[in-house]
């Protein structure tokens, strides 16, 4: 049976593990597939990028996910993103979750910023009428002027950057996922984006924040977790966790 | 306040009905879609959406030509010709663009969730739109070669939800195997022109001999929904339950057997693409 979960738990992962199942060589056609179903020679590579993994994430805590590349971070937030469904396991999550996209993604380029911030925003999942109502504020956050109605090929990879940022990260979500591979920008937009994360943390918006960066962790999260090889190592205090990965990591 | 979580991976509808439900929330989503396809489609040239209508104009008038002396003999067979290659296109054109969309989105099905049949539902309304539009052409075709459109007209609509319902099905069934394998979109495109010459969209279907015609006809989904399209447009004629049911029971089936299948492993979608 389903046990309660206390109310100030945004997040519960329980007994979660994620199975990859690769196949040795890449097959790409369908006459290969067919050929070697024929010969019985499809054997697959099967890979566990969670094991059993437990975790809880408080209501208005910042929290970091380290650990080496390939360790589970990236995986971990995608099942709590449901962009992946859990091979075993449970993940159960209370409010409203936001990725912070690679920006661009689902862009057009022969669309203007204007289309573009429609199209993006009910990729999001949001309503039309709820765009309507966020316009103004995202193309002023983006600082594009006249330019939100030229098209987006005309834009600089900076504007386009903007553009996405303004409209991931427009409302304040439950919980904000944030992964550091995302590169945000030049600098200027990088602190004004760091300025908005802080905004939200005020406000009371729970962070799930990948990162490699130790600083980010003792400064930014309040508690942590240590993943290595699909396994939870640590999980707890941000500054100890990261004390530890950094003395194994050496 | 009351503790109840937005998202469990544990609770959860069968997927079937839950892709319905959630396809439903995204409807905003499908409309963007469409409208992109539309917009970008024809924002940088001169005559913009008329292309639509003049494509299949081209074609009947390059067909009419070159057939016009084998099948000279069919009434009106500009309107003919044109009234089953609106259909045809359709299916098609929208069972090959669900497929390369799903394949398309794939970059996005790994960072965000989104529900997996909205490639092929949008696909079916872009589409639906050119369709729309086509209808223009083919009623000034129809005045000229001499056949006034009768109060049959008003049945056009089933004919056409049908025709989606089986276009649906067909390409979630193809998407579904193209996630697996990409070269199925290829191989699909020579079957797909296999199967419109043995439909009968540009010929008569009376020249088809009588010993053949249960395989042609009888047992070809297209054959039926493609005279259901035509008999209240081109023949004038109110089809009768012995043409309606059983073009219902092949789209309906092949929706409801397209949604299943596609809906049921939607979930791996993300660990594929």
């Amino acid at each position: 049976m389903i046990s309660p979960i206390a109310s100030d738990i945004v997040v519960r992962v329980q007994d979660v593990s994620v199975l990859y199942r690769v196949p040795r060589e890449r097959i790409g056609t369908f006459k290969e597939y067919a050929i070697r179903r024929l010969q019985r020679r499809i054997t697959h590579e099967e890979f566990w990028a969670l094991r059993e993994v437990n975790l809880d994430v408080r209501s208005s805590e910042v929290f970091g996910i380290i650990g080496r590349n390939g360790a589970g971070k990236s995986t971990l937030l995608k099942v709590i993103a449901r962009v992946l469904r859990p091979t075993r396991g449970r993940v159960v999550v209370f409010g409203n979750v936001a990725p912070l996209l690679e920006f661009g993604a689902g862009f057009h380029p022969e669309l203007s910023g204007r289309e573009n911030v429609m199209l993006n925003g009910v990729l999001l999942g949001f309503t039309e009428k709820e765009m309507h109502k966020k316009f103004d504020r995202i193309v002023e956050f983006a600082e594009l002027g006249d330019f939100i109605d030229a098209p987006l090929r005309t834009y600089s990879s900076g504007m386009v950057a903007r553009l996405g940022f303004a409209i991931a990260t427009d409302v304040k979500p439950d919980v904000l996922i944030v992964d550091e591979v995302l590169a945000v920008g030049d600098e200027s937009f990088q602190r004004k984006g760091q300025a908005r994360m802080q905004e939200f943390r005020e406000q009371g918006a729970t962070i799930l924040l990948v990162t490699h960066n130790m600083t980010m962790v003792q400064t930014m999260c309040q508690r942590a977790v240590w993943l290595d090889h699909g396994k939870v190592q640590v999980v707890g205090d941000a500054k100890e966790v990261a004390e530890q990965y950094h003395q194994a990591s050496g | 306040m009351i503790h109840v979580p937005v998202y469990d991976s544990a609770r959860r509808p069968p997927a079937t009905f839950d892709e319905l439900a959630q396809i439903f929330k995204y409807r905003d989503l499908v409309k963007q879609l469409v409208r992109r396809d539309i917009v970008t489609r024809y924002k940088r040239s001169f005559l913009g959406i008329t292309w639509t209508m003049l494509n299949p104009l081209g074609m009947m008038v390059v067909m009419t030509i070159a057939f016009s002396q084998a099948f000279g003999a069919t009434r009106a067979y500009p309107a003919y010709l044109l009234s089953g290659l609106i259909a045809w296109n359709f299916f098609g054109q929208t069972t090959v663009y669900a497929m390369r969309q799903l394949v398309w989105g794939g970059g996005l099905l790994h960072r965000i969730y989104l529900p997996k049949t909205v490639f092929a539902v949008a696909a079916v309304g872009t589409h639906l739109v050119n369709l729309l539009l086509c209808l223009l052409p083919l009623l000034v075709v129809m005045f000229v070669t001499g056949i006034t459109p009768q109060w049959t007209i008003l049945f056009l609509p089933i004919s056409i939800v049908w025709l989606i319902a089986f276009t649906l099905g067909v390409g979630l069934l193809l998407s579904r195997v193209a996630v697996y394998f990409p070269d199925v979109a290829e191989m699909y495109e020579i079957v797909l022109t296999a199967w419109m010459y043995l439909t009968p969209i540009m010929y008569p279907e009376e020249i088809i001999p009588q010993a053949w015609r249960w395989a042609l006809f009888d047992l070809n989904p297209m054959y039926h929904l493609i005279k259901l399209f035509r008999l209240p447009l081109y023949y004038n004629i109110m089809p009768t339950l012995s043409e309606i049911v059983p073009a219902l029971g092949i789209a309906l089936g092949t929706l409801i057997v397209g949604w299943y299948i596609f809906a049921r492993s939607a979930d791996d979608f993300a660990y594929r693409i």
